[in-house]
């Protein structure tokens, strides 16, 4: 298929529908809104479930029912409206039941603005709902990888029953780039649903699917098995993307997109002669940790750009373990870093390293 | 000869006396002198023979408690046809 | 274990039924969760739908019903039984669907979603189980707790001034057009018993035959948390709760009316 001009909220939406999408449940809220209506109309189109919710709360009720039912769901928002399904998640996660949730991210905390940010990090990574457990979260840098990533989220989800979750910020849903769009996928028809979902018990033992275990041991062991899924994910998922790092002894992280600015960036220091490199974490959990631990003993130090107030470069300083200064540089209130502001940064790193 | 038989699953019953309060024969009661595997007095048939398989015992039984049987009516008389 | 001869001029009038599971419930003595449960059963098995319904269950006394019910189940958040409902119903359209809810969880935490849902006309049915307290939190005020009524976080009584008057869910959803068969019954006695059980069988069949959206609420007792015997709790039901909860249909769509005639 060739490459048109997309915008990234749609191609979200559209690639989702390539991916087989059977059911999608939302809500309004700017700046992820063309994802809502972009399905509103293409989903009924194919024959599949459109619904627009009263709420998030119950956007994400109505994923965790259609997820028990065993078919293939999604619900998009913004931030503020990924704190109300938290609850939802937590359900979800415990059940183990595949879920995508697509996070257009705005600026915060509170009603905040529409404009891009990457202020929820933390929940998406640490805290996506009451409890331990992680959704796989995905940051794409560009349209063609948005588009990329929702087809590698319902797989993930699938996999490992386990929410996956694709964050971007508004920046990303609102431009428009030339990307692929990936071949319609067959979707699965509802009497191949997985023999765990609850597709009425003829000639079986009942399924049931909850999140209450009353017991203190039995929900130990819940738990454990929860972990033990969340290891095997952190071994075999964990996906990120290098720029100019072999020879580099200067290094930048970014996701999302302010990796995509720091290309930029490291462009133009290395015009400047600054040996800067650049790591862009794809799965912003699981972490690349290791491979940052590993170009900690390379380079002399980093610098890590977000829009927020300082949030993934506590995951960086994690992995690091001191082997090397890590730097912090952010802009808040849904402004973009530009290359023009990171150079500076990048020379003091340079004379304090 | 009984109308009627009831089956107790006793260790079922949690003694709420439900089915005691609305058996137009008054023929059940709690135990007085046992307790089933609960620790609870279990609903017993004093008068076996005056059941008449109404079943509102089961009715109001909370547990499902009680399995009903009831004679079945002898033959009638085929209508004749007119 | 003794084993009775049964005479073989018996016959068998009633015995569990199939869609219950032998598991023994965790409900107080007297509590009528088990009755409305067992009804619910014996509909399902008269209708013969046990192998393609799909339950959900609620947060409150009956959290765990998955484990009586012997069917499909989910456990939902609290409140939120009527969109994960809408969510299996809209992927599994030739499936049953049902949701089981408190008076906390459908009248408190649930508005939004009972709401909507009946709005929307969801063809799924509702068992809505009205007792007038918090039964598994330990006797606080529900929002369907009478005026005056004592509870644990109205120990004066319920002050309708500052706690406003109980919900009548029934009522307030019987205005919705995609709500098609909405009814309020009780499980006081055999008669009441009686009557649920064919409210709650109408409510199965408007759904089977896409009629809308449907909901038997069930007043119910909490002699535990009402502090009285198992059979003053039932008298002081019938005597208060009926008279602030009519009983009977609120809502009978044209298509319901055209199926009730049918019967």
């Amino acid at each position: 298929m060739a490459k048109e001009l997309l915008e990234g909220n749609a191609a979200i939406a559209e690639a989702a529908i390539r991916a087989g999408l059977e059911a999608y449940f939302g809500y309004p809220i700017t700046p992820q809104t063309e994802v809502l209506e972009h399905l509103a109309r293409r989903l009924p189109e194919e024959g599949r479930v459109f619904l627009q919710a009263e709420s998030e709360v119950a956007s994400i009720n109505m994923v965790y029912g259609a997820a028990c039912a065993g078919a293939r769901v999604m619900t998009s928002s913004s931030s503020p409206g990924i704190s109300l399904m938290q609850e939802g998640l937590s359900y979800i996660a415990c059940s183990e039941v595949p879920a995508v949730v697509i996070n257009i991210m705005r600026g915060g905390p509170g009603l905040g603005n529409v404009a891009p940010s990457q202020g929820d990090y933390f929940q998406a990574v640490k805290m996506a709902g009451h409890g331990d457990f992680h959704p796989i979260v995905l940051a794409p840098g560009n349209i063609q990888e948005a588009i990329d990533l929702v087809v590698l989220a319902f797989d993930l989800a699938e996999k490992y029953r386990t929410i996956a979750m694709v964050v971007a910020d508004g920046s990303l849903g609102q431009m428009m780039e030339p990307a692929e769009l990936p071949p319609m996928r067959p979707v699965r028809p509802p009497a191949e649903r997985p023999p765990w979902a609850l597709t009425g018990a003829r000639g079986r033992q009942p399924n049931i699917i909850t999140s209450l275990y009353l017991e203190p041991e039995v929900l130990e062991e819940v738990n454990l098995r929860l972990q033990a899924k969340l290891q095997e994910i952190a071994a075999n998922e964990v996906r990120w993307k290098e720029y100019s790092s072999e020879d580099a002894d200067l290094l930048l992280v970014a996701f999302g997109t302010v990796g995509r600015v720091c290309q930029t960036a490291v462009r133009e220091a290395r015009r400047q002669g600054l040996k800067v490199g650049l790591l862009r974490p794809i799965t912003l959990w699981p972490f690349p940790s290791a491979r940052l631990a590993e170009l900690a003993g390379q380079v002399r130090g980093m610098l890590v750009v977000e829009m927020n107030a300082g949030q993934m470069v506590e995951d960086v300083r994690l992995a690091v373990e001191g082997r090397c200064p890590v730097r912090f540089y952010g802009r808040l209130g849904g402004i973009i870093p530009l290359p023009d502001e990171i150079l500076p940064e990048l020379e003091r790193l340079d004379k304090e390293c | 000869m009984a109308k009627g038989m009831v089956l107790i699953d006793e260790d079922r019953c949690k003694g709420c006396g439900l089915c005691v309060t609305v058996c137009p024969q008054h023929i059940l009661r709690l135990a007085e002198d046992r307790f089933n595997t609960k620790g609870y007095r279990p609903v017993e048939v004093v008068a076996p023979e005056a059941c008449t398989g109404c079943a509102l015992c089961a009715t109001i039984c909370p547990d499902v408690v009680f399995t009903v049987y009831r004679r079945k009516r002898p033959p009638q008389p085929a209508a004749v046809a007119a | 274990m003794v084993t009775v001869e049964i005479p073989a001029d018996m016959e068998l009038v009633y015995k569990r039924p199939q869609s219950l599971t032998e598991t023994h419930t965790h409900y107080c003595p007297g509590c009528t969760h088990g009755i409305i449960h067992r009804l619910i059963a014996e509909v399902i098995d008269e209708l013969g739908i046990r192998e393609r319904t799909i339950g959900i269950a609620p947060v409150g006394c009956s959290v765990l019903a998955y484990y009586y019910f012997n069917m499909d189940f989910a456990e939902a958040a609290h409140g939120r039984a009527p969109a994960m409902a809408t969510g299996i119903k809209r992927v599994s359209p030739d499936r049953v669907v049902f949701t089981y809810q408190g008076d906390g969880d459908l009248a408190a935490i649930g508005t939004a979603e009972i709401i909507q849902a009946a709005n929307r006309g969801e063809l799924f049915t509702t068992i809505f189980v009205n007792n007038a307290i918090y039964g598994m939190t330990g006797g606080q005020m529900a929002p369907t707790t009478l005026p005056g009524q004592v509870t644990t976080s109205s120990p004066t009584g319920r002050d309708v001034e500052t706690a406003g008057f109980p919900m009548k869910m029934a009522e307030l959803l019987a205005v919705l057009p995609g709500a098609a068969y909405v009814t309020r019954q009780a499980v006081f006695d055999p008669r009441g018993i009686h009557r649920t059980r064919a409210a709650i069988k109408l409510a199965f069949q408007t759904q089977l035959a896409e009629l809308g959206f449907s909901l038997v609420e069930v007043l119910s007792t909490c002699n535990t948390n009402w502090h009285m015997g198992v059979v003053e709790a039932l008298e002081w039901a019938k005597k208060h709760m009926v008279a602030y909860y009519p009983l009977g249909d609120t809502k009978v769509s044209d298509g319901v009316r055209a199926l009730m005639e049918t019967r």
